[in-house]
């Protein structure tokens, strides 16, 4: 407990999240923005989700503990389904945006591809999902106490890092395969996407069993990270390419009147 | 994008001007014409008229007439590329806003998760004088609309003063009382707050140090603000001031009331700027008639404004013209004198680009800066500030608060950059922060605590 489990579970979970916003999404004014309104609308499908939730559980009996823990995976599942409906509306409206920016601009193309909007979208999702899964439990780690004195597992925060960390990238993934199955209309894709978010949530049900949980969840975010690779557009070829460092070939034209190579804009 | 500036009124002292967005752009430069004077008209009537303004300074720069006349012909001659510029300048303007925003929020909510006094009841503020300790629900409902009235009337009171003052030219009653106002804050108000913060760390602090601390971080900031200075340093200490007045407003007011005042004063705000016969535009009003800046209130500046003045030497006296559309209705102290001194800002910074910018080019790229008056930093502060002080230690209120404030913002600048008038920048951000912070604290939360408690991931 202290400052060391704090730090730690936070750079577990939110590591590879902030390395990601540092450096790609942080430069550019555009992507920021895509960032903080995909945090709104995953905010909103949580707000309806707790809402439906919230009403379910008020109208059934509350000394009930199993119907309470069935109430509790329904929230759950509507929550996913929410979740994945708002992701397509987001992909609706910056489906829009992309249109306007790109009549607006000088070029005819707008300053940020469809590809860029999936992946930063998809990445706002994972980080204000994540965000609102473990703050409260970081907050808790810093203050004195024991973990699992009354039974429960002693690595609670440090699962519930990996748990987080997992999720954010799942989420990046997702939005990259989401994205461009509505753009290319494969709706077998997207029903994919939706069936590894509802396993990804149901395997955390399994949650004190830490190997059948944990282990499975890595599994799946490795294979889906694979997934958004080749669908991002990425192969093998390029990985070599991008470790050797090739230079891209100059085509440049050289200017007649001066025969000296234009200067860069 | 010019934007009338809205000044908050804020209850008792601090007002702050809670204002709708306004960006400033460099002035148009006048070209190659007359006096100073003339070129300060033009440049005013350009300002008014400017909408969307990237494009409008370079394009300028380019016309060679600059009579009254000739600033609406050009205007509308470069509509499209005016759109153009607006669109992509609009996302860093955005940018430019959402940093100082953001900043002003984490030294709140950073006060109030760890500093006890500002989450202590000690009192209310005379213009609160109902209390809340009422056993009823009603009472307690009705105590808190009561404080609102008193509360809004007060503010209408002082902006409706404030325009009288303005409009009877009573410019030295109301730098005084820019000047005390912010005297209070950077040195009273810092006091109390290094005070307890020493407080909560058990850091023992010397007098002389004390003095020495408060003194230099005063003055500093008393000149910064209204004279000359970074910048940054500028942003800075307008940035801590409205976390100051936040802090102030969270600990006094009590806490139904201060929903209540939150939603109220959004109202107001639309109301105010938008319609006819409101205190803020009328006040603007006047100063088109008079065709002077209006006076310079409470404003965050983010960004350098250049006067494309390498035409003419004294047309970089005109920086603080484009700046004046603030309106500095409330006549709240505190806040008016860093606008005040933001303008002189301008002033100042306009003489720096003496070097002739000669490039059309070079001037397309140039800084625009965006303002946001000080009372909306402090009204959204107020509002992440009280979710976090009283959201049952609920980090997640406070961030979804946080993210509706930003959404709401971006939204405005949204409508600003469509409608290119001015908006009062509170109503849209205040409504998404209420709502979600009374959705997230009474929905939201008992069902993440119930999948947390059972670590159960959605």
């Amino acid at each position: 407990m202290g400052a060391a489990v704090f730090f730690g579970c936070a750079g577990i979970a939110f590591g590879p999240a902030f390395a990601l916003v540092l450096f790609t999404v942080a430069a550019e004014p555009l992507r920021v923005i895509v960032l903080v309104a995909g945090a709104f609308f995953w905010l909103v499908s949580l707000l309806l989700a707790s809402l439906i939730w919230f009403v379910s559980v008020h109208l059934s009996d509350r000394e009930d503990a199993k119907l309470q823990y069935g109430l509790l995976i329904f929230g759950a599942a509507v929550s996913v389904l929410l979740q994945e409906a708002f992701r397509f509306a987001y992909f609706k409206l910056l489906k829009k945006a992309d249109e306007g920016l790109a009549m607006i601009s000088e070029d005819g193309r707008s300053p940020i591809s469809l590809r860029q909007m999936a992946y930063v979208s998809g990445l706002s999702f994972g980080i204000i999902s994540g965000v609102f899964s473990v703050i409260n439990i970081l907050a808790d780690s810093i203050g004195p106490g024991i973990v699992g004195i009354h039974g429960d597992s002693p690595y609670y925060f440090i699962t519930s890092a990996f748990l987080t960390m997992a999720l954010v990238l799942l989420h990046t993934f997702w939005g990259v395969i989401f994205f461009d199955a509505c753009e290319k209309r494969r709706y077998w894709c997207l029903g994919l996407v939706v069936a590894s978010h509802l396993l990804t949530s149901g395997l955390t049900f399994l949650n004190p069993r830490y190997e059948a949980s944990l282990v499975p969840i890595f599994i799946i975010t490795l294979c889906t990270g694979l997934w958004a690779f080749v669908t991002a557009g990425g192969s093998f070829h390029n990985i070599l390419k991008c470790l050797s460092c090739k230079q891209e070939d100059d085509s440049r034209v050289m200017m007649y009147s001066a025969l000296q190579v234009p200067f860069e804009d | 994008m010019i934007t009338f500036m809205n000044n908050s009124d804020s209850e008792e002292e601090p007002c702050n001007e809670r204002t709708s967005l306004m960006s400033a752009e460099s002035p148009p430069v006048p070209s190659y014409q007359d006096g100073p004077q003339a070129s300060e008209a033009g440049e005013v009537q350009g300002h008014r008229k400017r909408r969307a303004g990237s494009s409008r300074s370079p394009n300028n720069v380019t016309d060679g007439d600059v009579s009254d006349s000739g600033v609406p012909v050009r205007e509308s001659a470069l509509e499209n590329e005016e759109e153009e510029l607006t669109l992509k300048y609009g996302a860093k303007h955005v940018i430019m806003l959402f940093v100082p925003v953001t900043l002003c929020m984490i030294v709140v909510v950073a006060t109030i998760k760890s500093v006890r006094f500002y989450t202590e009841k000690n009192g209310q503020l005379i213009y609160t004088p109902f209390t809340e300790d009422t056993p009823s629900v009603g009472q307690r409902l009705l105590n808190s609309v009561l404080n609102t009235i008193i509360m809004i009337s007060v503010i209408v009171v002082m902006t409706v003063f404030l325009v009288l003052l303005y409009k009877y030219r009573c410019y030295k009653f109301i730098h005084g009382w820019l000047i005390l106002s912010s005297l209070m804050l950077l040195f009273l108000f810092t006091y109390i707050y290094l005070g307890e913060v020493l407080k909560t760390y058990n850091v023992a602090m010397d007098y002389p140090t004390l003095f020495l601390v408060i003194w230099n971080f005063g003055a500093v900031g008393m000149i910064c603000i209204h004279w000359k200075g970074p910048l940054q340093l500028q942003q800075a200490y307008l940035i801590m001031i409205s976390a100051l007045m936040a802090l102030v407003f969270i600990k006094y007011l009590p806490e139904w009331s201060a929903w209540v005042i939150l939603g109220a004063i959004s109202i107001y705000d639309l109301m105010a700027v938008l319609c006819p016969k409101g205190p803020l535009r009328m006040l603007v009003e006047t100063a088109q008639e008079r065709n002077e800046p209006i006076f310079p209130a409470l404003i965050y500046s983010s960004a350098m404004i250049w006067t494309v003045g390498m035409a003419k030497p004294d047309t970089a006296a005109r920086g603080p013209s484009q700046q004046m559309w603030d309106a500095a209705e409330d006549g709240r102290e505190d806040h008016r004198s860093p606008s005040h001194a933001d303008s002189q800002m301008s002033e100042t910074r306009s003489p720096v680009p003496s070097r002739p910018i000669t490039s059309f080019e070079e001037l397309e790229e140039e800084e625009r800066g965006v303002k946001l008056g000080l009372g909306d930093f402090i009204f959204y502060s107020v509002l992440v500030g009280k979710a976090a002080a009283t959201a049952s230690g609920d980090w997640n209120t406070t961030l979804a608060c946080f993210v509706a404030i930003l959404i709401g913002l971006c939204l405005t600048l949204l409508l600003l950059a469509v409608f290119k008038k001015a908006l009062p920048a509170l109503p849209i951000s205040i409504t998404f922060g209420l709502v979600f912070y009374f959705s997230t604290d009474n929905l939201v939360r008992p069902f993440m605590d119930t999948l947390a408690s059972h670590q159960l991931y959605i």
